[in-house]
């Protein structure tokens, strides 16, 4: 028995539609057996994970809380992929940026700087994810080197700068010893939507990022441009686009957004610079980026299905010992099943019970 | 002369994991397929590897776990990147993100154990040789097994017509398949090796370096063995030396902060990460005449029948 591939006329709508969703179907039934596996009743942590937080106020904003990076970043990404440029190094461009913006927040601590302060924060913070994403997309573009490895190493070397920053020069000197910053000071606050509550203005930035990525690859010749370099480069070639300066455009939006995401965690809802503010963002997005089938509207709703993950994650974990690696699993095997199922939007599959049955000549 | 010695079996542990994941991605990237979930493979395969020496006690049961545990997460990616044609790079990194989990969840209940490390060769005589008696004849057998994987790898590929035909797959599938070789059969085999050798690579960081698993223990480990294969022009000899360069890099930044060198530990360990950015850009602009890649590497096959 053999599983043969045969090339459909047309890309099929119709699986390009529903494949997000069966990829969902098959990796709840798969979560099914891993729970089943770890001796935890399956219905009980399906309810755990994907409708207990659908059920309180609390757990909907943070619901909203977690996707606010995850789509940002995702929406980055998916221009880079759209363009068939690899930045699989977001978490770095999230860190450094959350780096620069704190910069502005550690060094006007304690002064009567006025508003202007977290405008600065956010303005700094793209610019420094953007210059950082752009030293792998040079690297490529003027030496031919790997995207994919550069950026990625790039994510350990912001990581250790963090890391260095908050346990040296920037440590709260009345944070017993932890290697964090002192709190910030309210104007270099992210502020909340609703009063006590988690949701802060960076969702509403994360849904204007959304607009204006629809509209500019629905609507502009630069997003026809990045979609055609990815989908026919030779075409691209013919028609005089320059994917060079696509590669180097994509790679610096996509850092921007990753370091705005960035600041806008640490001024918001971790509210200081510390080791660990990313459970990963930087790589789940990735997955946001497929489930949403790089496409603006889809990155939303992945990002918030993917949120929903990691706070169910979190509610199962209390309340039946579920490990949180289980979390990170799943997020696995969903991207496994979008990309299988993303394949049979141009191939049909089929089961072929011996080759030698091919007549001659066929196909 | 003592210290020279200390730091020369430093280099060689270091570098060990690196060359054996370094040369099972080698003779995957090899035939035309590029696997980017080396380090998926690899962090699977340290703690099933640890699991299978703690549960039997046995070292040598552990390297097996190791070995069976990264071919498996191979087959995963063999079935969606070579059966089910989709995006190589895209399902690497999935492969990654699944490994980093699923090494947690295995991994959990070991953390904070212990295990007697990999025992090492002894042979009276040689091994007493002041300076180079240890360094040949006193290491572990992963060192040993990674010597001999390389040269074997060495004579598979450029000695033996089976190398050949992989080659040939990995420089036009289309041509290949034409001659009547089963291009995606002889991938699978390829992805499989390359998983092996990522599952013994991850398996040596608990078994032979650190007595313990700690999660995350491969520290982008996978990442920098994909890297040395770009480094070794795809061949075999050229990665042993840039595994032994790497492997020197990272022990001369542990040295560094214990010699109490007036820069902060964390520019030091970010070192090897940022040479490896810098051997990249040296090593593509220096190739900017031709590359040396495989020419088919990446690239998705469906066979028309």
């Amino acid at each position: 028995m053999q599983l043969v591939l045969e090339k459909r006329a047309e890309r099929s709508g119709t699986i390009a539609l529903v494949s997000p969703l069966i990829a969902i179907g098959l990796t709840i039934v798969t979560m099914v057996i891993l729970f089943a596996l770890l001796g935890k009743n399956p219905l009980l942590a399906l309810h755990a994970y994907f409708i207990a937080p659908l059920t309180d106020g609390y757990s909907l904003q943070e619901i909203a809380v977690k996707a606010t990076p995850l789509v940002m970043i995702a929406i980055g990404l998916s221009l880079c992929y759209l363009a068939n440029a690899w930045n699989i190094g977001a978490e770095g461009q999230f860190l450094i940026g959350a780096v620069a913006g704190s910069w502005i927040a550690v060094k006007t601590q304690g002064t009567d700087a006025g508003v202007w302060v977290l405008p600065a924060m956010f303005v700094l913070a793209a610019a420094a994810g953007a210059l950082y994403a752009l030293i792998p997309a040079i690297c490529k573009v003027k030496f031919g080197a790997s995207e994919i490895l550069t950026s990625l190493m790039l994510v350990y070397v912001a990581d250790l700068f963090l890391d260095y920053l908050v346990r040296g020069p920037w440590r709260d000197p009345h944070g017993f010893n932890f290697p964090t910053t002192a709190e910030f000071d309210p104007v270099a606050t992210v502020p909340l939507l609703i009063e006590g509550g988690r949701l802060h203005l960076g969702s509403i930035i994360a849904l204007l990022v959304v607009a204006a990525a629809a509209i500019l690859l629905a609507r502009t010749i630069k997003g026809f441009e990045i979609r055609v370099v990815g989908a026919a480069p030779r075409a691209a070639r013919f028609g005089g686009f320059n994917a060079n300066q696509l590669i180097i455009l994509t790679f610096a939006v996509s850092g921007a957004l990753a370091g705005l995401a960035g600041i806008i965690e640490v001024a918001g809802p971790v509210g200081h610079l510390q080791p660990g503010i990313s459970p990963g963002y930087g790589f789940t997005a990735i997955i946001v980026a497929f489930l949403g089938r790089l496409n603006p509207l889809g990155i939303l709703i992945a990002g918030l299905f993917l949120a929903l993950t990691f706070i169910g994650g979190e509610q199962a974990q209390i309340a039946m010992k579920i490990p949180l690696d289980v979390t990170k699993v799943f997020q696995g095997i969903l991207l496994f099943y979008v990309l299988a199922c993303d394949s049979l939007i141009l191939y049909r599959f089929k089961l072929v019970f011996s080759n030698r049955q091919v007549p001659r000549g066929a196909g | 002369m003592e210290l020279v010695e200390a730091i020369i079996l430093a280099v060689l542990a270091a570098s060990t994991p690196l060359l054996i994941a370094a040369t099972g991605e080698l003779v995957t990237e090899r035939s035309g397929v590029l696997n980017l979930g080396v380090e998926g493979m690899m962090i699977v395969g340290a703690a099933c590897g640890f699991a299978g020496a703690w549960l039997t006690g046995s070292i040598l049961i552990g390297a097996l776990f190791g070995i069976v545990a990264g071919t498996m997460m191979s087959l995963i990616f063999a079935l969606m990147a070579l059966g089910l044609a989709v995006n190589q790079v895209a399902t690497g990194l999935a492969l990654t993100i699944l490994g980093v989990g699923l090494s947690g969840l295995i991994g959990a209940g070991f953390v904070g154990e212990r295990i007697t490390p990999a025992v090492h060769l002894f042979i009276p005589g040689l091994t007493d040789i002041p300076l180079v008696g240890r360094v040949l004849f006193g290491e572990d057998g992963f060192v040993y097994v990674s010597i001999a994987l390389v040269v074997g790898v060495w004579w598979f590929l450029y000695r033996t017509r089976a190398g050949l035909v992989l080659r040939a797959c990995g420089d036009n599938h289309v041509s290949a398949h034409a001659l009547g070789y089963p291009v995606l059969r002889i991938r699978t085999f390829a992805v499989m090796f390359g998983g092996a050798c990522a599952g013994l690579a991850g398996a040596y960081l608990p078994l032979a370096y650190t007595p313990f698993f700690i999660p995350g223990m491969t520290a982008g480990r996978g990442w920098i063995a994909l890297a040395l294969v770009v480094f070794s022009s795809w061949r075999p000899g050229r990665l042993v030396v840039g595994a032994y360069l790497f492997g020197a890099v990272t022990i001369l930044q542990l040295h560094a902060q214990g010699w109490g060198v007036g820069i902060p530990s964390q520019f030091m360990s970010a070192l090897p990460y940022l040479a490896t950015v810098i051997v990249l850009v040296l090593l593509s602009r220096a190739r900017s005449g031709g590359s040396t890649a495989p020419a088919a590497l990446g690239t998705v096959f469906v066979p028309d029948r």
